[in-house]
C-alpha cells in the first residue's frame, strides 16, 4: 500500500512531465501547422471563386495565378491597403483575423476587414471571406461574387465540429451549389442578403426565391448559423460595395 | 551470491509472435472481443483514413501499454486508471498534433475520432488486462497486435465501403467507366454507417464458419 503522500507526489510528477511534453510538441509543430491552415485557407478562397481543381498541393501556385488584388477595407469602405505583389500569401489583407475584426466590429470598436480579387476567364471576381458560428462551434466559409456584387458566383463553407451528416453537410458541394447564380441585391439595389429557408426556398413568394436556398434537414440550428453569417459579414462589405457598384 | 542464471526470453518467443497474431484472428478485437465498434463505422468510407486511424490507433496502444508496463510496479493502485488516462491522452494529443502538422487533409476527415481514441476501448482494456501485469516487451508486443488486428478489420471493411459505395480504392478509380455506361450504380448505402454494421457483421459470420472454436455454445 502506498501512503499518501506518496500517491500525491506520483500524480503531481505525472502532470508535470506530461504538460512539458506537450508544451513542447505544440511548440516545435506550430509553424507546419500554421502552414497547413494558410494551404486550407487558399483553397477555400478558389474554390469559392469555382477554382474547383484546387486541392493541398496545388493551393499555392493557383492562389498566385488568380488572385490579382487583395484589399483592406475598414468600417466606411475606405481601402487601406492594396497588394498586388507576389508571393499572395504576404498581403496584409490574408494576415488578417477575420474573427478578431469581427469581435471588434461587435464591441464597437473599429475594425478592418479583407476583400480579395480574382480574374478567371477575363473577369473579375470579389471574394468576401466569413465567419460566424453554427451549432456546436465556429463556421467560417467565402462568398464570391459577380464584378457588380450582385450574382453569387461560389461559395465555400467549412465548420469545426458540425454533426457529420447533418450540419456538417454545409462542407459538402451539394449544398454550396445551391448558392450560385443566386444574388444577394433585388432589383432595386437594396440588400437582400440570401436566406437560408426551412422547408425550401418554395415557401418564399416567387419574385424572392432568387435571394433564397433550401436550409439542410435535421440542420436547422447550423442552417441558421448559415443565414446569419451571410447577412452579418455581407452588410459590413456594405459601404463597399456601395462605393464601388 | 545467486549463481541462478535467469534465461532471457527470445525477443520473438513463440509466446511473443502469439501476442502479436492472436488479435489478427482468434482474439480480433473488434470481432471476438467486440471492442472498438463505434470508430470502426466512423472512419472506413474510405481506405486512406481507415489506414492512418488503425496506425494512429496501434502507436497509441503499442506505447501506452510500454510505458504502463514500465510504470506497473510504482502507479499507486488506487489511481491507476487516473495515470492511465494521462499517459493514454498525451499520446492522443501528440497523435492528433503531429498528424494536423503532416498530414492535414486526413486529420481533418478524421476529426473528432483521433480524439476520441482516447476512449477506444480497446486502448483501456489491454491496459487494464495485460500492461498492468505484463513485462514491457511482451506489452508493447500485445499493443501492436491489438492494434494491427483492429486495423485489418478497419481495412477490409473499408475496401468493400469504397469499392461498392464509391467505385475506388485509394480515391483511384477501379471500377471501369464502360461498367457506368452499361447502368451499374454505385451503392449510396455503402458510405453510410449502418453497411460498416453489417459488413462486420458478415464479417464475423464468415470468421466463426471457418473456425468453429468461436462458436458460443
Amino acid at each position: 500500500m502506498y501512503s499518501n503522500r506518496y500517491i500525491f507526489t506520483y500524480a503531481a510528477v505525472l502532470v508535470i512531465v506530461a504538460a512539458a511534453l506537450l508544451s513542447l510538441a505544440a511548440m516545435l509543430l506550430k509553424p507546419f501547422q500554421e502552414r497547413n491552415l494558410a494551404i486550407e485557407k487558399m483553397r477555400g478562397i478558389l474554390t469559392s471563386a469555382q477554382v474547383t481543381q484546387a486541392n493541398a498541393s496545388n493551393a499555392i501556385p493557383l492562389f498566385n495565378k488568380y488572385i490579382v488584388k487583395e484589399l483592406v477595407i475598414d468600417s466606411k469602405g475606405n481601402v487601406l491597403n492594396s497588394y498586388t505583389k507576389s508571393p499572395k500569401e504576404d498581403a496584409p489583407a490574408f494576415k488578417l483575423n477575420l474573427k478578431e475584426e469581427l469581435y471588434n466590429k461587435s464591441q464597437k470598436r473599429p475594425y478592418k476587414l479583407p476583400l480579395y480579387i480574382a480574374e478567371k476567364d477575363g473577369k473579375t471576381i470579389y471574394i468576401i471571406p466569413m465567419r460566424g458560428t453554427g451549432l456546436w462551434g465556429p463556421i467560417w466559409g467565402n462568398i464570391a461574387l459577380t464584378s457588380d456584387f450582385k450574382r453569387v458566383i461560389g461559395v465555400f463553407f467549412d465548420d469545426k465540429e458540425e454533426t457529420p451528416g447533418l450540419g456538417g453537410e454545409i462542407a459538402k458541394p451539394k449544398f454550396q451549389n445551391e448558392f450560385i447564380g443566386k444574388t444577394i441585391f433585388d432589383d432595386n439595389g437594396n440588400f437582400t442578403s440570401i436566406k437560408v429557408v426551412k422547408g425550401g426556398v418554395i415557401k418564399l413568394p416567387e419574385a424572392q426565391r432568387i435571394h433564397g436556398v433550401d436550409a439542410l434537414s435535421g440542420a436547422t440550428l447550423t442552417s441558421n448559423g448559415v443565414n446569419d453569417m451571410l447577412r452579418n459579414v455581407l452588410k459590413s462589405y456594405l459601404p463597399y460595395i456601395k462605393n464601388h457598384r | 551470491m545467486s549463481t541462478e542464471k535467469t534465461e532471457r526470453e527470445a525477443i520473438f518467443s513463440p509466446k511473443n509472435v502469439k501476442l502479436l497474431t492472436g488479435p489478427l484472428n482468434l482474439n480480433n478485437p473488434i470481432t471476438v472481443q467486440v471492442l472498438g465498434i463505434c470508430s470502426a463505422l466512423a472512419v472506413t468510407v474510405k481506405m486512406k483514413p481507415a489506414i492512418v486511424m488503425a496506425l494512429a490507433l496501434m502507436v497509441v496502444t503499442a506505447f501506452s501499454n510500454l510505458l504502463v508496463s514500465f510504470l506497473r510496479n510504482g502507479i499507486p493502485a488506487r489511481i491507476r486508471i487516473i495515470v492511465q488516462l494521462v499517459i493514454v491522452s498525451v499520446l492522443v494529443i501528440l497523435v492528433d498534433q503531429l498528424l494536423k502538422a503532416f498530414v492535414f487533409d486526413v486529420s481533418k476527415q478524421l476529426s473528432v475520432y483521433v480524439g476520441l481514441i482516447i476512449t477506444n476501448c480497446i486502448i483501456m482494456g489491454r491496459l487494464e488486462a495485460f500492461a498492468m501485469a505484463n513485462k514491457p516487451w511482451p506489452s508493447f508486443l500485445d499493443g501492436i497486435g491489438n492494434g494491427l488486428g483492429y486495423g485489418l478489420l478497419l481495412i477490409i471493411v473499408a475496401f468493400f465501403r469504397e469499392l461498392l459505395g464509391s467505385g475506388t480504392l485509394f480515391g483511384f478509380q477501379v471500377i471501369p467507366q464502360s461498367l457506368y455506361n452499361a447502368g451499374y450504380v454505385n451503392n449510396g448505402m455503402m458510405i453510410l454507417p449502418p453497411m460498416a454494421l453489417i459488413t462486420i457483421g458478415v464479417i464475423i459470420w464468415v470468421q466463426r464458419y471457418y473456425n468453429r472454436s468461436l462458436i458460443e455454445k
